[in-house]
């Protein structure tokens, strides 16, 4: 039977269903007990749920905290003077933003997962490497967006890190110019948002006419679909055109946030999503959170044993999804595979008070 | 005509966001210049009864709109009426400005009925949202206006978005301004100034408390009649209107069989008529981690997500600041009427009750003296409007009275 350990150390995506749940399920079991003891609040959730060990049989059993409740407490396993570093959501202004409380070991877990995962699909040398961003955004290393977070935590696998965006936010055509002439002919890593991607950098590319060759490029993205919907933009309409636009073909958007920083959901070939060996989902049936079958869609619940820093190791998102199957995505990575279907729709709901209404 | 022309010259630049839904600017012209009428008048008594016919005809299909007709017939006016026949002198303050809850379609009715009532000209602001019930209540008012076109200047129905200019305006010209829609309206609409004469009546965030007597509910003739009732009042408003009660306080001997014999009825009206979306079953969830943070509460174990009841042991003043709505319950056994004390503050709106504990109540409001509660009802009668609203006396508020010695 395999280990904890021997997660870490097989390639990313190689345990099978049976062996995956029965580890995971006792790490988190134990995860579970150790934020109990660590965090009060927590504690005392648990005890206002009913929660009892003894009766946990598998994974989809244990409790799962809804994602929001990170904006309102500080819920965190460790003691003041431990916080290394916060890593705060990319809420709209107004909007209330979690806060994740990070110390050194769960920030040297999260790393150590990202690097496994993302090296699997770039190589383990550094690749050259052009954010699609602006550097401004990481400017205040203090408080760390989720856009900060996701450009710091990707800059380990590339060298020459060059922003493609000025401060401005204003596609910066030299600095791409002078970065594909240092690099002529070898394989480069371009990384960004993927609303920043289409509406800073794909469209800037087709107003100025510009057709550079990122025939070699490998293109990761994540952030999300909401705005890009908006526009009427698909998954496979985006790939297409990047293709288009620059010759990108090796493009993988990856589905991640903040609450569970490191244990990304990367896209294969095949356009669908991962669970890693440090992760899981699970889907639950809006009605009673029940677990859905296959190709049932729910509300994405994604577990984790990273974190230890804060109780965050399962959770409900507010996300929905489908899954699509287990161990036999013909990419052929072992774990669950699916699909991101976008935020839960905000209900509208009746009442005397209007903090639920539009602002009018 | 001077005194048209000056305010004229005050209008904001920007009307163009204003959509005039009933009436126009020739009529917001003219409304500043006619008199205000005396409290229950017979032209707007006979201008409701006209509409509540109307309405029993064109708003059938909705409940909302037939419970505001059947308010305003002719007979439950006059009823009203004699409330007030001492008042012989009282007049409508002038322009009553009303801001209306953007998401309770009927309230704005009620709201303006009030004003109309209490001998005001009345400018509303209609929920933002197109909801049907405003249609058919403004082409109602229309047609009546039709028919009693020396009604036109006493009313004015608008919509316009977010805009302070026009805000401000409206509220530079009227004597009387009722913000419904909770603090943070309140709060947001304040920033606009009130004439020094003006006042303002505002509804703020409150919250609402259900007792219910074990006993009564075991023996009840129709547990489905009560669990009906008790829909009405919750999840009909998604419990998140001002009278939605949040906690139910269990009185008597059979608790437990009584909480099981009403939940099960209450579930099977819920399942049938409710339909809760994912986000509120998700938000239902964080609501009750976030109180058991930091108080000891139970969940208590459900079939699904419609109905979530969470078991206190002690209720504390805080208690209600972690309310949620979409079907979440607090639910308290008390040892005595007198526990629910420290969630009658000045936020505490309405009380309904069920079972015989109507004198209990009252007793208890008599000897604790709390600082809030502002109405008791039985169950199922939490949203029926009155003019008695808030602890105001909407009429009274509403209208001036003249000395004569």
């Amino acid at each position: 039977m395999i280990t904890l350990a021997d997660l870490w150390e097989m390639a990313p995506y190689s345990c099978c269903k049976e062996e995956k749940t029965k580890v995971l399920t006792d790490e988190l079991k134990q995860l579970t007990r150790y934020h109990c003891q660590h965090c009060p609040m927590y504690e005392n959730m648990l005890r206002g749920v009913g929660y009892d060990e003894k009766k946990v049989q598998t994974l989809t059993d244990l409790p799962f905290l809804p994602v929001s409740l990170f904006k309102n407490l500080e819920l965190r396993s460790i003691p003041q003077e431990e916080i290394f570093k916060t890593m705060t959501s990319s809420g709209t202004s107004g909007q209330a933003v979690s806060k994740i409380y990070l110390d050194k070991e769960t920030s040297v877990r999260q790393q150590k997962a990202l690097v496994k995962i993302v090296s699997s699909f770039t190589g383990f040398s550094r690749l050259p490497m052009l954010i699609i961003d602006s550097p401004s955004v990481i400017k205040n290393r203090l408080m760390f967006s989720a856009r900060g977070a996701g450009i710091l935590g990707f800059s380990i696998f590339g060298a020459d890190r060059t922003y493609a965006l000025n401060e401005q936010m204003e596609i910066d055509i030299s600095a791409i110019e002078n970065f594909l002439q240092r690099h002529e002919g070898q394989k480069i890593l371009l990384f960004g948002f993927t609303f920043m991607i289409w509406q800073h950098f794909y469209k800037e590319l087709l107003k100025l006419k510009k057709r550079f060759d990122f025939s070699r490029g490998i293109l990761i993205h994540g952030g999300g679909w909401k705005k890009l919907i908006s526009e009427a933009v698909e998954p496979q309409e985006f790939n297409r055109r990047l293709t288009e636009a620059c010759g990108l073909h090796d493009i993988h958007d990856y589905y991640g946030m903040v609450e569970q920083t490191g244990c990304i959901y990367m896209q294969c070939e095949y356009g669908h999503l991962h669970a890693s060996n440090f992760s899981d989902v699970i889907f639950r049936a809006p009605q009673d959170f029940s677990v859905c079958s296959v190709g049932e869609r729910g509300i994405i619940q994604v577990v984790s044993f990273l974190p230890k820093s804060y109780p965050g190791h399962s959770l409900l998102t507010e996300d929905e999804g489908v899954l699509l199957g287990e161990d036999d995505c013909p990419c052929g990575r072992k774990g669950k595979y699916f699909k991101v279907l976008g935020r839960l729709k905000n209900a509208e709901i009746r009442g005397c008070s209007d903090t639920y209404a539009a602002r009018f | 005509m001077q005194k048209s022309e000056d305010a004229a010259i005050h209008m904001p630049q920007d009307f163009s966001e204003l959509t005039f839904v009933v009436g126009d600017l020739s009529s917001l012209e003219k409304m500043q210049t006619v008199s205000s009428l005396p409290i229950f008048s017979n032209q707007v008594i006979e201008f409701l009864s006209e509409l509540s016919s109307i309405l029993l005809k064109n708003g059938r299909s909705f409940s909302d709109v037939v419970t505001f007709a059947f308010w305003c017939r002719k007979a439950a006016l006059l009823k009203e009426r004699d409330k007030y026949k001492n008042c012989s002198l009282c007049f409508g303050r002038g322009i009553a400005f009303h801001s209306t809850p953007s998401n309770v379609p009927v309230n704005f009715a009620f709201s303006f009925a009030a004003g109309l009532l209490a001998g005001n000209k009345n400018i509303v602001r209609l929920p933002a949202r197109d909801f049907e019930q405003v249609q058919i209540i403004c082409s109602a008012v229309k047609m009546v206006l039709q028919k009693m076109p020396e009604m036109i200047p006493y009313i004015i129905m608008v919509k316009y978005p977010s805009k302070k200019e026009i805000t401000d305006y409206f509220s530079s010209i009227c004597l009387s301004r009722i913000v419904w829609g909770g603090d943070e309206t309140i709060a947001h609409i304040r920033n606009s100034p009130l004439p020094p004469k003006a006042k303002e009546i505002t509804f703020a965030d409150r919250h609402s408390v259900a007792i219910l007597d074990a006993d009564a509910v075991l023996h009840t003739a129709d547990i489905m009649r009560v669990a009906e009732n008790f829909y009405n009042d919750t999840f009909f408003t998604d419990q998140n209107a001002c009278t939605s009660p949040r906690i139910l306080v269990w009185l008597g001997k059979n608790i437990s069989d009584a909480q099981s014999y009403f939940w099960n009825a209450v579930y099977q009206v819920v399942k049938k008529k409710y339909e809760l979306s994912p986000v509120q079953a998700v938000g239902k969830l964080a609501a009750f981690y976030r109180v058991a943070s930091c108080k000891k509460v139970e969940l208590v174990p459900t079939q699904d997500n419609l109905i979530m009841r969470i078991r206190v042991s002690s209720l504390d003043v805080d208690l209600m600041d972690f309310k949620y709505n979409s079907g979440f319950f607090f639910e308290y056994e008390a040892t005595a009427l007198s526990d629910i004390l420290p969630l009658c503050s000045v936020k505490c709106q309405t009380i309904t009750y069920y079972g015989s504990v109507s004198e209990k109540i009252k007793d208890f409001l008599n000897i604790s003296v709390p600082n809030g509660v502002d109405r008791v009802v039985p169950l199922g009668k939490s949203m029926d409007f009155s003019l008695i609203w808030d602890g105001y006396d909407l009429i009274r508020e509403l209208s001036r009275e003249i000395l004569l010695c």
